[in-house]
């Protein structure tokens, strides 16, 4: 307990004394004020309990959610198979969270292309202005102007199915409105008094943007991010419907949702259990959304 | 004073609880107000705002509010009920704030909050509203009335903002009005005109004055007494007159540390914040 | 040191064409402190950023500057931005919100590759009054007077001579400012500094400087010495009125006062 006890200290203390404290205490402002909402912290559970549950999957779960027991299809759910089986036979369970995994792997991917590249466009328009900002905005609105999942579709009509592809054509479709964001935010900071300052030290456009302008936009970007999750998530849901996105056996929520949809009447734990874990995977990735831009952004809400 | 005070304010306090412990804004401030004008000077934090605020019962959601007697022409302001208090503010006491900007709605005339200002104390027919409220104009030595009338807040200038706020505020006759950092976004010469203005308007009418500043000078040739607040509370009464024999070393260290006109590049006497000027812990309630 | 020539600064096309400076010119001697005084929209404050080199996206500058014997051209060289530093009015606005005072001091030391950058940042907070338990606060953790210190402070990390002042203490409580005005007449004098002081208020000019010029519509109504200004010694109704005013409140003074332009 002296560990936990000199933390915190060190956390609390009156003078930081380095750079990575005072970091360190900032963070931990923050996140004192984030745990005082408790509808937040049901997000941040959801969203921990995604990630517990696809890190600890072959622990888990009984098996790889892919060998076929066709005598065994269609079980209503019970005490040997908790969610029941599906058309084939595989274990539901298992299967969804083995599921979990790909939900991840899908929000990690969309995440890593899709804030660096919207950040840097969003800065660049929105601090130098004239026609760059004409010309990059004019190329967000051509990606903004297509509907998701019909651009997708066609992308990945054009590079081919499989989950990497349903990835990048959900990525291409979801970067504009974090330029968006990015931009307003660089419009707003460029002509305050510490830009200002570090043009009188000389410093590049480069850094300006990347030290002084891509911080200040970071949390109004994070938290479109989670709030759009939701959204990458059923997109992807929704390729995998279409049997665009990952392909059979993969145990990819949406891809089940889409082969089980015809029992749903009878065997309605099919297609709906997969359903449900992509609500609540959706509502934890809102929550934690809303719960963020309230510490990030004190004056809405509370 | 050969009247009863229009206003009996004593041992005001305003408290608020933030997640960081009790903060006193306001420990214990006491003053009369008459016929007169009285500054209250201060810097930040010495809570003159929340002084103001308090009295037209303003203070924000969190705030308490408590005095031994808070009185306005024999009405006991703290227990009154809403309707009454409603009534005072504006009719009785009205407050001008600092930045026009903001406290003039942006998406009416200019002509018709004068009016609103005025039919809600006194109601009468548009007709006659319309006369008074260019009347009022003409006052506050705005020069085309009409065309002014017609415009919207974010057409005319800073100073005619605030003429426009004076005519709003004294619209419905009250005999208080308190004035928060008047003309501190004012240039120093429409400042003073805005300021000439309203001394006009008070002596005609008798009125009295609370203006709250951290411009000592100007509340100096201005006022005719001043209060000067440190931390919440009050540690120097006198009259404007009388402000270089000001007894209190925060007082003498306030005057002492303004650059002069007759400037003498010599360093400025620097103010030694003394511990024992600050509230002492036991004196909030 | 300084020499403006024919400054004109114009912002913005047709309609909403803002002319905020004409044909300004004016002097400064190496080590004076230069005081620019107006009102709001006199084109004070541009005047200075124009010097500074701010300009450049978003006005027309044309005229001629010298600093130091440099010829200012339309981009400023390192070297320019090593020997010119500028302190700003919001002393919250000028401090970058997320980076603490040990980022927002080493920074120009890094950028001009200086060496020994700790001990320079260390030592700029000496000089400041602010001790080294200043180093890793961020800037909504410390008072307005310690934020304009930490200000002053990032303009001597490089070793200026001259440094621009935009109204440095107008955002300060008033016993603040006597405490800043006197750490930059000390600094002043330590370090042999030249000084443009850009503000409203002229008992604050008269304090510092030696030498003014009253700017009113952008343009230059007058330039004095301290001397003529302490006499009330000017030729000019708009600087006498200025004067008049900067007293304090005069009802009969008052009636006399004009419109100008």
């Amino acid at each position: 307990m002296a560990n936990a006890a000199t933390l915190r200290g060190w956390l609390l203390a009156e003078i930081p004394k380095s750079k990575t404290q005072a970091r360190c205490q900032r963070l931990f402002i923050g996140w004192l004020d984030f745990k005082r909402n408790p509808i937040a912290m049901i997000g941040l559970l959801i969203i921990v309990g995604l990630v517990t549950i696809a890190a600890l999957a072959p622990w888990i779960t009984t098996s790889d959610g892919l060998a076929l027991d066709l005598a065994n299809r269609l079980q209503p759910p019970g005490r040997e198979h908790w969610f029941g089986t599906d058309e084939l036979g595989r274990d539901i369970f298992d299967r969804i969270i083995w599921g979990s995994r790909i939900t991840l792997y899908i929000v990690a991917l969309v995440s890593i292309i899709v804030v660096p590249i919207g950040l840097m466009v969003g800065t660049v328009a929105g601090y130098l202005g004239g026609w760059v900002d004409s010309v990059l905005m004019r190329l967000t609105d051509i990606f903004l102007a297509f509907p998701r999942l019909i651009l997708a579709m066609a992308l990945v009509a054009v590079l081919g199915r499989g989950l990497e592809n349903a990835v990048l054509a959900i990525a291409l479709t979801t970067w504009s409105p974090f330029a968006r964001i990015a931009r307003a935010e660089a419009l707003t900071i460029r002509n305050s008094e510490f830009i200002l300052a570090a043009q009188m030290q000389g410093i590049s456009t480069v850094g300006i943007l990347a030290r002084h302008v891509t911080p200040l936009c970071m949390s109004s970007v994070i938290v479109r991010l989670t709030l759009d999750m939701a959204g990458i998530i059923l997109t992807a849901a929704g390729l995998g419907f279409l049997g665009l996105g990952a392909q059979p056996p993969t145990p990819e929520w949406g891809a089940m949702i889409s082969l089980g949809r015809q029992y749903l009447i009878d065997q309605w734990w099919v297609p709906t259990i997969p359903g449900v874990a992509i609500l609540v995977v959706s509502l934890g990735f809102n929550l934690l959304g809303d719960g963020l831009r309230d510490v990030f952004d004190p004056k809405s809400g509370h | 004073m050969t009247d009863s005070p229009l206003l009996s304010v004593e041992d005001l306090h305003v408290t608020y609880n933030t997640p960081t412990g009790l903060v006193r804004a306001v420990s214990g401030v006491s003053f009369e107000l008459g016929r007169e004008k009285l500054g209250i000077v201060g810097e930040s934090g010495s809570g003159k705002s929340q002084t103001g605020r308090a009295i037209l019962g303003l203070t924000a959601a969190g705030g308490r509010v408590s005095a031994k007697r808070l009185d306005f022409k024999g009405t006991n302001l703290l227990n009154a009920n809403q309707r009454t208090l409603r009534q005072i503010r504006g009719g009785g006491i009205s407050m001008i704030m600092q930045d026009p900007k903001y406290s003039l709605n942006p998406v009416m005339t200019v002509g018709s909050q004068i009016e609103e200002a005025l039919l809600i104390h006194n109601p009468t027919s548009k007709r006659v509203a319309r006369e008074r409220s260019l009347e009022m104009l003409r006052a506050v030595k705005i020069r085309q009335p009409e065309r002014v009338y017609k415009a919207y807040p974010h057409e005319v200038s800073g100073g005619m903002g605030q003429r426009i706020m004076i005519a709003m505020m004294m619209i419905p006759e009250p005999d208080i009005i308190i004035a928060d950092e008047p003309t501190s976004a004012l240039d120093v010469t429409v400042q003073l005109q805005v300021l000439a203005v309203l001394d006009d308007m008070i002596n005609a009418r008798g009125m009295g004055l609370i203006f709250i500043s951290h411009d000592l000078n100007l509340i100096a040739s201005f006022c005719d007494r001043i209060l000067i607040m440190y931390d919440g509370r009050v540690v120097e009464q006198c009259t404007a007159a009388d402000l270089d024999r000001a007894q209190h070393p925060y007082t003498q260290g306030l005057v002492n540390c303004l650059p002069r006109l007759d400037g003498s590049h010599e360093e400025l006497p620097v103010l030694k914040r003394d511990p024992a000027w600050r509230t002492p812990p036991g004196a909030a309630r | 040191m300084i020499e403006i020539r024919g400054l004109d600064v114009v912002f913005g096309h047709g309609k909403n064409l803002f002319h905020a400076v004409r044909e300004v010119s004016l002097r400064v001697e190496k080590g004076q402190s230069f005081g620019l005084v107006g009102e709001s929209g006199s084109g004070k404050t541009t005047v200075l950023r124009a010097l500074a080199g701010l300009l450049e996206r978003v006005a027309r500058v044309s005229g001629e500057m010298t600093v130091a014997d440099e010829t200012l051209m339309r981009q400023r060289s390192q070297s320019f931005r090593r020997r010119v530093q500028m302190v700003f009015q919001d002393p919250f606005g000028s401090l970058h919100p997320r980076h603490t005072v040990d980022t927002i001091l080493s920074e120009p030391a890094r950028v001009h590759k200086l060496d020994r950058i700790e001990q320079r940042v260390v030592h700029a907070l000496e000089e400041v009054g602010l001790d080294a338990s200043f180093r890793f606060r961020y800037p909504h953790q410390i008072s307005g007077g310690q934020r304009q210190r930490v200000s002053i402070a990032r303009a001597l990390i490089t070793g200026p001579e001259i440094i621009l002042l935009d109204e440095p203490t107008s955002a300060l409580d008033v016993s603040v400012q006597a405490e800043v005005l006197n750490l930059l007449m000390r600094l002043k004098r330590e370090h042999g500094l030249t000084y443009i002081l850009v503000s409203h208020n002229l008992a604050v000019v008269a304090h510092m400087c030696e030498a003014l010029s009253v700017m009113q519509n952008g343009a230059i109504v007058e330039t004095m010495s301290e001397k003529q200004l302490r006499e009330h010694s000017s030729t000019m109704p708009y600087t006498r009125q200025l004067l008049t005013a900067s007293l304090g409140y005069d009802r009969t003074a008052i009636d006399a006062f004009e419109e100008f332009g």
